[in-house]
């Protein structure tokens, strides 16, 4: 189907981008980024925003850097841009795996990573980031600037503590140190598609001994998070096989798993049973 | 509020000057205003690649772009692959391994493989199958699309 009738606004500073999005917002008037969740939406007429808010040629907004020992990511900086670790360090390790599961080329060099934390799919790979790194999100819009904590933006499936008048302007992840172990595994019916469920850890090993874990799921829930309960399991651990399948076996019976006609809660469960072990062996690998 | 806008678009080398409305996608313009039928829509949702074109060297979906978003992109569609009569060497390579039976998914696996060989000749068969996962066939079980792909990485290679 063809998308409905809208007016497109093309800004080239922020201050005129806000300025009318807070005119249009109450309207349903958007920002498009990407357009790689939003246009297909629009063709399917479940959105028909009569104001697009363009923010492909807003300065400043293409940033990619590190900054008071955070990595920021502009509101423009593409999939694509985390292929070749553009990031430093553990943290730039992270976000290219991930990039590698989200969707194809054609669609990585368009989608923006601060696109996807607006959107907010259940099963986001950047929405999994955010939640297991604790990114700090900057919200800009005619009324000020905020800064949102990930732990209090993600609030249900597709939904955020972002306001319709707020442009995600930037994305702040902090720099996990150098001999960070990362394990990562998500489960799709189809290659680059949308993951039913998956699993992000992250932790160091120091004298044997687990220290500052991350164990986050993503897909098996409305939003992505930190399970706190394993992340106390693990702290101060041996990393063993006995470790793992028990950290595996609570984390399938903690979750409140998302529920659909093709994929039954338990069906979840078992997936995050599994995918949990393999995280943990690859991040001990 | 469905006012037409005049814009340029810049493909395979030639301005073509239209008058569209914003809500009007990439392809849909490629194929109406500029006359470009090559590129294909199946889905019109992102998933099936049929309309994959190339702007500014990366490959994007035209039908998840509006037009009036593609001002001065270097934008090249199938119509640009051949030198006058002579085709290109994935599009005889196309034909020489049956990586076409319906040809309507043609044009959008002939620019993925194009941008995926121009970025890396040397890309390796792991990589290219998990490039040309991007786009669907329903007709030739994809393995002789691999092969016509693989060849012409190989004649490029041999003729640079
Ligand atoms: C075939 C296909 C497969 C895909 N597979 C995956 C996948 O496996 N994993 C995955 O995570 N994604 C997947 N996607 C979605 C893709 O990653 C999108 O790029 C992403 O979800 C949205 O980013 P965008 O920049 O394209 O946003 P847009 O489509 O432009 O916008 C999406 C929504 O966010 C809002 N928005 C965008 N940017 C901002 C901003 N800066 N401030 C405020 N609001 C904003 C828009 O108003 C809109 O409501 C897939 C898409 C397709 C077409
Ligand atoms: S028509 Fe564009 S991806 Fe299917
Ligand atoms: S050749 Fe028919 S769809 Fe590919």
């Amino acid at each position: 189907m063809k998308p409905a009738a809208f007016v497109h606004h093309r800004p080239t500073t922020l201050e005129e981008a806000v300025r009318i999005l807070a005119e249009v917002a109450p309207d349903d008037g958007r920002v498009i980024a990407g357009g790689q969740s939003l246009v297909p939406i629009m063709a399917y007429r479940m959105a028909r925003p009569p104001h697009l808010v363009d923010i492909n040629h807003v300065a400043g907004l293409d940033r990619l850097a590190v900054e008071n020992g955070r990595l920021a990511i502009g509101a423009r900086v593409r999939h694509m841009a985390f292929r070749d670790s553009a990031a430093p360090g553990a943290t730039g390790a992270l976000l290219s795996t991930l990039m590698r599961h989200i969707a194809h080329a054609p669609i990585r060099t368009r989608g923006t990573f601060c696109g996807s934390l607006a959107h907010s799919d259940p099963s986001s790979e950047w929405c999994l980031a955010a939640a297991a790194l604790d990114a700090v999100l900057i919200a800009h819009s005619a009324r000020g600037v905020r800064e949102i904590a990930a732990a209090d933006y993600f609030q249900g499936a597709m939904t955020t503590d972002l306001q319709p008048d707020e442009i995600l302007v930037e994305a702040r992840l902090p720099l996990l140190p150098d001999d960070t172990r990362i394990g990562f595994v998500e489960f799709s019916r189809r290659a680059g598609d949308y993951a039913l469920a998956s699993v992000l850890t992250t932790f160091r090993l120091v004298g044997g001994k687990i220290a500052e874990p991350r164990f986050a799921i993503g897909g098996a829930e409305a939003f992505p998070r930190r399970l706190a309960e394993i992340e106390t399991m693990l702290t101060g651990a041996a990393p063993d096989a006995d470790l793992w399948r028990e950290a595996a076996e609570r984390a399938a019976a903690i979750i409140d798993p998302l529920e659909d006609a093709a994929t039954p809660g338990d069906y979840r469960r078992d997936l995050v049973r599994a995918l949990t072990l393999r995280a943990f062996q690859q991040a001990n690998a | 509020m469905t006012m037409k806008q005049d814009l340029t678009l810049l493909v395979n080398g030639a301005r073509y000057d239209i008058s569209v409305e914003p809500r009007k996608t990439l392809a849909d313009a490629l194929r109406d205003d500029c006359g470009l039928t090559g590129t294909h829509l199946g889905c019109e949702h992102g998933v099936c690649g049929a309309c994959t074109i190339i702007a500014d060297g990366a490959p994007i979906r035209a039908c998840l772009m509006f037009a009036v978003q593609a001002e001065g992109m270097a934008l090249r569609t199938v119509e640009g692959l051949a030198k006058g009569n002579e085709w290109s060497p994935l599009q005889k390579a196309f034909v020489e391994h049956h990586g076409l039976q319906c040809g309507y998914c043609t044009p959008g696996f002939l620019m993925l493989a194009t941008s995926a060989l121009e970025e890396n000749p040397d890309i390796s068969d792991e990589e290219l199958r998990d490039v040309l996962s991007s786009n669907l066939c329903r007709c030739t079980g994809y393995e002789n699309i691999v092969k016509a792909v693989r060849a012409a990485a190989l004649e490029m290679g041999a003729s640079s």
